[in-house]
């Protein structure tokens, strides 16, 4: 059930972004071009979206377990440092170059769109280069202690 | 700023919108996760016990939307401008950025800000504000 929940949810979602035309990075750069013809639409997907989500994830906090009886894990963190913003920054350098974020960028792969293929395949490697400096570095922590 | 009254499609961005909130609601309430894509598909890199079935079936869902829309309207075709260096380059960024960021447009954007959740509303704030400087510079510096 957990598996087609998810599977589920995957679809609707993409489902989301293609009816949003978010799947279309010349859309989402109509929206980050302020200073040309700007395009409010990624900011009414927004919206649409946490109009939603607010409602479920106040049921959500209410609860322990879910409806099919998994743990809720919800996020915990809350501290705003270095590496949140630094990495949110990289991100949005992205994300202006190409116009694609990670899910608009998995649905135009669905697409067959080849430059989709290309740029999630980049990004593929961009997360496999983070866990690398994140081994290297708990390495390194464990050699030498303080 | 000049809205570009052409190129804005409030009702399909609203209902899109509407889907997607669907989604990360069926997600936590079901599931008992945030939906962060970023998150879901760097979490098959360091798999534990019982999570690889759900987030693979997680990102086929994804990739597969597009096989179930044409079966009620024609599909549209996106838009790619960047050519293949930048496309490898904003995809470097965007796997390196978005785990060091610990989420991306729908993790922190969608479901953090439905959370009320302050470091996602930084974390938004950061991403967006990069993307707009991107993309000025991009179209609006001459000498780029």
């Amino acid at each position: 059930m957990q598996v087609l929940a998810a599977l589920l949810s995957g679809l609707v979602f993409g489902l989301g972004l293609i009816v949003s035309g978010m799947a279309n990075p010349a859309k989402v750069l109509g929206f980050l071009d302020l200073a040309g013809r700007w395009d409010p639409s990624l900011a009414l997907v927004m919206a649409g979206a946490i109009a939603v989500g607010l409602v479920a994830f106040s049921v959500a906090r209410g609860r322990t377990v879910s409806f099919l009886d998994l743990d809720m894990k919800l996020p915990d963190a809350r501290q705003i440092d270095r590496r949140l913003v630094g990495g949110s920054v990289l991100f949005g350098v992205g994300w202006g170059m190409a116009g694609f974020c990670p899910g608009p960028a998995l649905v135009a792969v669905g697409m067959g769109e080849w430059k989709a293929v290309i740029f999630a395949l980049a990004m593929l490697v961009g997360m496999g280069l983070f866990d690398v400096f994140e081994q290297r570095k708990a390495r390194i922590a464990c050699a030498a202690p303080e | 700023m000049t809205i570009d009254w052409n190129a804005f499609t409030p009702w399909p961005a609203l209902a899109g919108g509407l889907l997607i909130g669907i989604a990360a609601a069926m997600f936590v309430l079901l599931n008992g996760r945030v939906a962060g894509i970023s998150g879901v598909i760097g979490g098959l890199f360091r798999p534990t016990k019982g999570d690889v079935a759900w987030r693979t079936a997680f990102v086929l869902g994804l990739v597969g939307a597009p096989a179930v829309y044409v079966l009620v309207a024609a599909l549209p075709r996106p838009t790619i401008d960047a050519n293949w260096g930048t496309l490898v380059a904003a995809g470097l960024l965007v796997g390196l950025g978005t785990r060091y960021g610990s989420g991306c447009t729908s993790g922190h954007g969608v479901c953090g800000l439905s959370r009320l959740s302050l470091r996602s509303l930084a974390a938004t704030l950061a991403f967006m504000g990069a993307g707009f400087v991107t993309v000025f510079i991009a179209r609006h510096v001459p000498a780029y």
